[in-house]
């Protein structure tokens, strides 16, 4: 097998190299190809990238940070303190090898993800230019927060779908719960749910923070993003404070300190000044503004009525189509999903415009494929037969295979369609409670009917200007026949 | 620049009750060869070191080692303990013992020889000869056509 090693001390003369030296005889004892990065004081020559990307897995045998360890991203990772590496390289490469045989660190799948802290993968490439990174800050946060979503949103819809909307007004049940009633069971689920909800804002901000400043910016991240709620700042004081929380931990990092205080300035040092400083700004310096800016943007939505409220629909709409999962819809589907903890009206309108037009894209995509095959290339047609389970199931990457292969007449399409559904969900007043489920959930969402038939216009006036526009100078034989199915099955 | 060791810098009877008794020792004849400026500071900061973690390492080795402002040049000192000294390993005490003195932002060339002096210590027949060896010139030179 091949790997590759990074190993550090505090001093950096002797127990980077030694355990450098361990670790290569425990690997030419085996067998084994072995490259280490001895980060110490004699310089550190750093890896090949192509010998990084051929390695099997990943050793760490340090006592500080790992320089620039995002270059290992996705590998399969073994770490230790370096004094285990000198007595126990050859158990280490047996734990390597067991890592590598037990594949990629879950998150590890993002390609340009940085594994840190043990696997936890950000989607931030750090060549990028600012407005890249920035976004791919906000990504990270967003991606950890929806499973946090996705839970806590359908346990609150099941609860009711259970026992009604009154379950709000549930006793807790830590007073009262009867293993028998059905009541106490759908309250049990609603606080469940609610207190899963109650992690969403802390969550986004403290992985906001994570993408920027690896683990150290955690803490203020998440206590900063805390305060957020607590201040009533919501999910723009959240996306505030992760940010803050970062950019304070970076410029920590920037401070030179003597070796010897390096070592605990991650564990110790770091995240306690950073916190007092990310709490200080968001409770008496941050929090008020934000706090109003909060509530405005809360009445606004809650006092859209009408035509304006199917602008929002529309404009969100057109948010859900562009990119299918890529990052204007996140962004659209955060908006609607974090707004969710505000448990108004408004927010579930919202919700179910957001889900309805995403369901549309691959729907559309999928009828037009049925209704004018001879304008789709065979692999197309395969996808449509997936893209309609996937539109159904709201996951509107679905559409992804056909935008990829032509994108300007499939681009303008999905969002015309999603647009249209965007719109009529608001103006029918859908509202939904889930943040996800699609079709599954329907008979959770306010006016179900109307909401199905939002879905199927939009999802003709796609299928309609696809086939539209195709028509005009295209054979399917010019299209890109090589776009695997498996990219329709990035879920969200 | 001259060599990291030489013959002065090595004592093959070493006695000592404890760690920071053999790093003073070694030291002493860092002092003695003008490579230490200032012996109780240039301790102080072996001794640091020391409490960060100790530099005991299983096979019988102790290695004291630091960056200081008071060391002139790189240099390492030699001792061998017959008795054995702890130097915390998890398994016993340490019968070779190399005292390490890297200057305050030493050159990288130096730091080099440090480094493969590190490396040089994993290997067996590199203790075994050093166990084996009978007068400080010719450890002093078979050390350095090692490291260098």
């Amino acid at each position: 097998m091949k790997f590759v090693a990074v190993t550090s001390c505090p001093t950096g003369i002797a127990h980077t190299y030694m355990a450098a030296e361990a670790l290569e005889q425990a690997a030419a004892d085996s067998g084994d190809e072995m490259h280490v990065e001895t980060q110490g004081s004699a310089g550190s020559d750093p890896l090949d990238p192509q010998i990084i990307a051929d390695a099997d897995a990943v050793i760490f045998a340090a006592d500080v940070e790992v320089r620039d360890r995002e270059r290992f991203a996705g590998k399969p990772l073994v770490q230790s303190g370096v004094k285990r590496a000198i007595g126990g390289a050859a158990e280490m490469l047996n734990e390597a090898r067991a890592a590598a045989a037990a594949g990629p660190p879950a998150g590890g799948a993002a390609p340009a993800g940085a594994a840190a802290g043990g696997g936890l993968a950000t989607k931030v490439d750090s060549g990028a230019g600012f407005g890249t990174r920035l976004r791919g800050w906000l990504m990270t946060g967003v991606s950890y927060v929806i499973p946090f979503v996705a839970a806590g949103g359908l346990l609150i819809a099941l609860s009711f779908a259970l026992g009604g909307y009154e379950i709000v007004n549930a006793p807790k049940v830590t007073d009262q719960f009867d293993w028998g009633s059905l009541q106490s069971w759908a309250a049990l689920m609603f606080q469940i749910g609610g207190i899963a909800f109650g992690f969403l804002v802390p969550i986004l901000a403290g992985f906001i923070a994570f993408a920027m400043g690896d683990r150290p910016a955690l803490v203020p991240g998440i206590v900063g993003g805390f305060i957020a709620v607590q201040v009533k700042a919501g999910f723009i004081g959240g996306l505030i404070a992760g940010l803050l929380a970062g950019a304070v931990v970076l410029g920590i990092r920037k401070i030179k300190v003597p070796r010897s205080v390096a070592g605990i300035m991650p564990v110790v040092v770091i995240p306690l000044v950073s916190t007092l400083i990310v709490g200080i700004l968001m409770f008496v310096v941050l929090g008020p503004p934000l706090a109003a800016l909060a509530a405005g943007l809360t009445n606004w939505l809650n006092g859209l009525s009408g035509a304006n409220k199917v602008i929002l629909g529309i404009i969100l709409g057109l948010m859900m189509g562009f990119d299918m999962g890529g990052p204007v819809n996140k962004t659209a589907y955060s908006f609607a999903a974090l707004g969710l903890a505000a448990a108004t009206p408004a927010s579930f309108e919202i919700m179910a415009a957001v889900m309805a037009a995403g369901m549309t894209p691959p729907l559309g995509l999928a009828l037009a494929s049925v209704l004018r095959k001879n304008l789709f290339t065979h692999v197309e047609r395969e996808n449509g037969k997936a893209a309609w389970v996937l539109g159904a199931s709201f996951i509107t990457e679905g559409a992804i295979p056909f935008a990829a292969g032509d994108p300007l007449r499939v681009i303008p399409s999905l969002m015309a369609g999603s647009a249209v559904t965007g719109g009529l969900s608001m103006a029918f007043g859908c509202t939904s409670r889930a943040p996800h489920g699609g079709i599954f959930v329907v008979p959770l969402i306010g006016n179900p009917f109307l909401y199905l038939l939002a879905i199927l216009i939009g999802t003709v006036v796609t299928a309609f200007l696809v086939i539209t526009l195709k028509s005009f100078h295209r054979t399917p034989e010019e299209a890109a026949d090589e776009i695997p199915a498996t990219e329709a099955a990035a879920a969200i | 620049m001259s060599e990291v060791i030489t013959a002065d810098l090595v004592d093959l009877d070493l006695k000592a009750a404890d760690r920071q008794s053999a790093s003073r020792q070694l030291a002493e004849r860092l002092v003695a060869a003008g490579r230490v400026t200032d012996i109780e500071g240039f301790l102080a900061d072996i001794a640091k070191r020391e409490s960060q973690m100790p530099t005991g390492l299983e096979g019988g080795i102790g290695i004291p080692h630091c960056r200081s402002a008071h060391v002139a040049e790189p240099s390492l000192a030699f001792g061998r303990a017959s008795e054995g000294v702890d130097f915390g390993a998890p398994d016993g005490p340490a019968d070779i013992i190399f005292l390490i003195a890297a200057p305050e932002g030493g050159d990288a060339s130096h730091m080099k020889i440090l480094a493969s002096l590190a490396r040089r210590l994993i290997r067996a027949q590199f203790k075994e000869r050093l166990r084996s060896v009978q007068d400080p010139a010719e450890a002093a030179e078979f050390i350095r056509s090692e490291v260098s």
